[in-house]
């Protein structure tokens, strides 16, 4: 027995589930969604709250349904749900490519798609998909509910902009426009790893000249971030790899304050968003039409 | 003091039912409790696999889940591998291929194998290696597993045409 003792609830209804949050003082209740991170944190004692609040019970968290603009995935469905998810395998490839690179399949097949979200770590796939995507994200609390839109969600480590008190419902995922092109690299030290660094890009071209460009860079910073100004330099101009060199050459430098660990430097950390961004440039470019 | 819960869980086909204290993850339920101590516990944290039980048939890491979590919910353990004093057919594999040499990790790569062969006969080799590399091996090198894997592959192959 590893983790300090807590009380355990596991509530039949989201309504239930926000009166017990209600109850408790905020700081010592965990919501657990799959549990592979706060398991982990509950194991080493580096989380110690008093109750476990398990959404495992609510069953209408746990759905894929299509949507006009796109898809719209309960908090609780799994990664593996996503994975095998036909809808997904065709029409959100982007999404699907990101969700292989998470963990392995018993990772996958309790890890949630809400959870990845909220715990909102640096370097996980999720949180930088959705801000290439422009995700929407449901929230409910003790006001109601609202709406957030990705690039409002993060803030910094392992923050988003949840109130104490509130749940994650509801991660809503446009589509890519027909002909878009898009691509997800990042470089761990094994396939399942969280990145070192990954870069996400998508892109669309009309009349030739590239437009709506987005480039996300995860792994680097406090959060996943676009890097506005290689957007700016990306956007107008054609597709040629002198242009691709020097978007890279931008992303590389805007990365301000990298991080540092065991794994990697905050040069090496530069030096491999500008590569990675390089490479996913070119991806997504290929892909343009296709 | 925190509230012990009742669980009722079908382990192996067998129905058990307990009170347990909510902090203790299924690895230690079935080993401490039901003394099935084919599941192992390794890093405690979800990296090394070694701790894999199915959970209504598909893996999952048994120190990344609660006993109470499992309440209602059919488990097999590496003891629910073999049939009627028969070997699976994937510990014959790793019998026949020396998938194995201290023996600590084998059942974690055993369970998740036995998944990906129960949901799709007919994995690719990057299916293969994605399973395979969500487990720690520090003995054989992967080699030996990935032709027991392959042998495993032929052998329910064969079994289902």
């Amino acid at each position: 027995m590893k983790s300090a003792p807590f009380d355990y609830a596991i509530p039949n209804s989201l309504g239930e589930a926000l009166e017990i949050l209600a109850k408790n003082d905020p700081d010592e209740v965990k919501i657990l969604a799959g549990g592979q991170s706060l398991m982990p944190l509950l194991n080493m004692r580096l989380a110690r709250p008093e109750l476990l609040l398990d959404l495992g019970g609510i069953a209408d968290l746990d759905y894929i349904r299509e949507t006009e603009a796109g898809v719209a995935i309960g908090a609780m469905t799994t990664k593996r749900a996503v994975e095998i998810s036909e809808l997904i395998r065709s029409q959100h490839p982007l999404f699907l490519e990101s969700t292989l690179a998470i963990g392995h399949p018993p990772i996958r097949n309790r890890g949630t798609v809400g959870g990845s979200m909220v715990q909102a770590d640096p370097a996980s796939e999720y949180p930088a998909v959705a801000l290439a995507l422009g995700a929407e994200f449901s929230v409910v609390g003790p006001a109601g509910e609202r709406t957030i839109a990705a690039e409002d969600f993060f803030l910094t480590y392992l923050t988003t902009s949840l109130e104490p008190g509130e749940i994650l419902t509801e991660v809503r995922i446009p589509r890519l426009p027909e002909g878009s092109g898009w691509a997800f690299q990042e470089l761990a030290r094994r396939h399942g790893d969280f990145a070192i660094v990954g870069a996400i890009v998508v892109l669309a071209l009309e009349a030739d000249v590239i437009v709506d460009p987005r480039i996300v860079i995860f792994g680097a910073a406090d959060r996943a971030i676009r890097i506005p100004e290689a957007e700016a330099l990306l956007t107008g101009a054609r597709i040629a790899d002198e242009v691709f060199d020097e978007v890279s050459a931008r992303v590389a430098a805007a990365i301000e304050d990298p991080l540092a660990d065991t794994h990697a430097s905050e040069e090496y950390r530069r030096e491999l968003a500008g590569v990675l961004s390089g490479r996913a440039l070119r991806e997504a470019a290929e892909r343009v039409g296709s | 003091m925190t509230t012990a819960r009742r669980v009722c869980v079908r382990v192996n086909g067998q129905s058990h039912e307990a009170l347990v204290d909510p902090r203790m993850t299924l690895a230690d339920f079935l080993r401490h409790e039901l003394r099935l101590t084919a599941t192992h516990v390794g890093c405690e944290h979800g990296v090394c696999g070694v701790c894999n039980v199915l959970l209504d048939g598909r893996a999952v890491r048994s120190c990344l889940t609660l006993a109470v979590q499992v309440d209602g919910r059919e488990i097999r353990t590496v003891e629910g591998l073999a049939q009627g004093g028969k070997l699976h057919a994937l510990q014959e594999a790793f019998r026949e291929e020396h998938g194995l040499q201290c023996g600590f990790c084998t059942g974690g790569f055993m369970l998740a194998v036995c998944e990906l062969l129960e949901n799709n006969p007919h994995p690719s080799e990057a299916e293969i290696l994605d399973t395979v590399g969500g487990q720690i091996c520090r003995c054989t090198g992967y080699r030996a597993i990935l032709r027991a894997v392959h042998n495993a592959v032929a052998r329910v192959g064969a079994a289902t045409e």
